[in-house]
């Protein structure tokens, strides 16, 4: 099954990016993470693999993940190599007044798993759906904190070279 | 050669059979019935050789098809009580797995916490304490949740009675990892690097009334103490309440398996009485029962390194004492979190 959000955050894909591509900060604004951590490999970029989970009902679902494709302020997407079946992806586009619409995609299942599965399927994408959407609001957040931080920082800087 | 003897021959040359008090029982069982089928464990056995001698006797008789029939018959039955670490499947466990977890979020509103007390990897004893009947919800919650935090990957096995293993549920649960209850079977499954889950209060605990139920009771049953020292692994005690809540225990009836000279003839301590759907007055809880919704809250506590706290030659009452009561002191404040029984 695959669940799909999107949001328009106010900073230039590249900030959006470079956030998103850190692994440390995934447990600031992914919601319903438990865990997300670098399993060896390269930290992050193509073949990084992090061992995540995500609360979901009862359990705590994940597995091991790796990246499998990395095209820098465009699109990231991973794959499940160990636990449930599933791939993510982020998306990021440019818009022509310079803010950034991002959406996230989510698809999982346990294949062979047969009608229980199915139902499962949709008795959890509810929740899911909701970790979707407040993991983009929290992304948002973050993000544009920092992009206003910056924006004061360099008029900070430029005040202060015309001042002197 | 394949060993052509029962399972529950095997497991009473073990030292295993529940009925006799070795370490299988003492251990308890995986959703165990214990004690309490511990005769039917031995009627089940004799059924399966008097197949085997059925299908000799026709053969001689020279009724070739009836003869093979019994003989498949009896085959197919000892199959069924068969049961080693080998069966283990992570593929047909993580195909169950969507169910697992529909029942335990919905119906059993499960919630674990604290997995990370259990060492992320390497063989580990966990010791828990058993509610809910012949049915244990504690088992189910805790069994999808260890899966689907450390993977179905990992090695992880459960005791359980041989009768458990006849079920018609045995091709689920040894796909799950579970084993017959014996002291063979537990040093197997240590040695090769699994995480292995017992209840020492087995039959005795998980028939216990249910005004006992934020109670643990092991029975003073310390055979898991020795098991981890033997195999030099960690105790991680695993706490859980809300299954005592699945039915209305009345009573483990000790004293009608006396009246009734079952303790004699059958062996059987206990039998169990309650008011469970659907049977309203259920006795023995030999068919299971269905289990009220109750929310069921599982607590991971820290491990316990037996010799490195009590030395290399630890007074076993000693442990017993420490492990059961930082069960209970977790049990009483899970308790008190609980508002309504039932509902939690």
């Amino acid at each position: 099954m695959r669940l799909n959000e999107s949001i328009i955050i106010s900073a230039p894909p590249r900030r959006v990016w470079d956030y998103l591509a850190d692994p440390s900060n995934y447990l600031h604004f992914m919601s319903g993470v438990t865990r997300w951590e670098v399993a060896g490999g390269p930290r992050s970029g193509l073949g990084a693999r992090y061992r995540m989970l995500l609360r979901v009902g009862s359990a705590e679902v994940g597995g091991l993940i790796e990246i499998i494709e990395w095209k820098e302020e465009r699109d990231m997407a991973w794959s499940s190599v160990l636990g449930v079946d599933q791939r993510g992806r982020w998306r990021l586009r440019e818009l022509p007044d310079g803010r950034t619409r991002v959406e996230f995609r989510y698809a999982y299942g346990v294949a062979g798993s047969g009608i229980p599965g199915w139902v499962a399927e949709r008795f959890a994408a509810p929740q899911l759906k909701g970790h979707l959407r407040r993991t983009l609001q929290q992304l948002k957040r973050q993000v544009e904190h920092e992009q206003l931080r910056a924006d004061a920082a360099a008029r900070e800087r430029e005040r202060a070279a015309t001042s002197r | 050669m394949a060993d052509e003897r029962t399972i529950f021959e095997r497991a009473r040359d073990n030292g295993g059979g529940a009925a006799d008090g070795g370490l299988g029982a003492r251990l308890g069982p995986l959703g165990d019935i214990g004690r309490v089928s511990g005769s039917l464990a031995r009627a089940t056995a004799d059924f399966a050789r008097a197949g085997r001698r059925l299908a000799g006797a026709l053969a001689e008789t020279g009724q070739d098809a009836t003869a093979g029939a019994s003989a498949r018959i009896a085959r197919e039955l000892r199959d069924r009580l068969s049961a080693d670490l080998d069966d283990r499947d992570p593929d047909h466990l993580r195909e169950q797995l969507p169910l697992l977890w529909l029942i335990s979020s919905f119906w059993f509103r499960g919630e674990v916490r604290n997995l990370g007390n259990i060492p992320e990897e390497g063989p580990v004893l966990m010791v828990g304490n058993h509610s809910g009947g012949n049915l244990t919800p504690d088992t189910f919650v805790f069994t999808l949740a260890f899966s689907t935090y450390f993977g179905v990957e990992r090695p992880f096995n459960q005791l359980a009675h041989n009768l458990v293993m006849a079920s018609p549920y045995a091709r689920l649960l040894r796909s799950g990892g579970t084993v017959a209850a014996s002291h063979e079977n537990s040093r197997q499954a240590l040695e090769s690097g699994a995480a292995l889950l017992v209840y020492p209060g087995g039959d005795w605990e998980v028939h216990r009334p249910t005004w006992e139920r934020n109670r643990v009771d092991f029975a003073g049953r310390k055979g898991f103490i020795r098991l981890a020292l033997d195999a030099n692994v960690p105790i991680v005690p695993i706490v859980s309440i809300g299954g005592q809540e699945t039915a209305l225990f009345l009573s483990r009836g000790a004293w009608l398996a006396q009246l009734l000279r079952l303790d004699r003839y059958l062996r059987l301590k206990v039998l169990p009485i309650s008011v469970a759907l659907p049977w309203i007055l259920n006795i023995g809880d030999f068919l299971g029962h269905f289990p009220l919704p109750a929310k069921i809250t599982v607590e991971v506590l820290e491990p316990i390194d037996v010799r490195r706290q009590f030395g290399d030659d630890p007074d076993l009452d000693e442990v017993y004492e420490y492990v059961t009561r930082v069960m209970q002191e977790t049990l009483d404040t899970l308790a008190a979190e609980r508002r309504l029984p039932v509902i939690g």
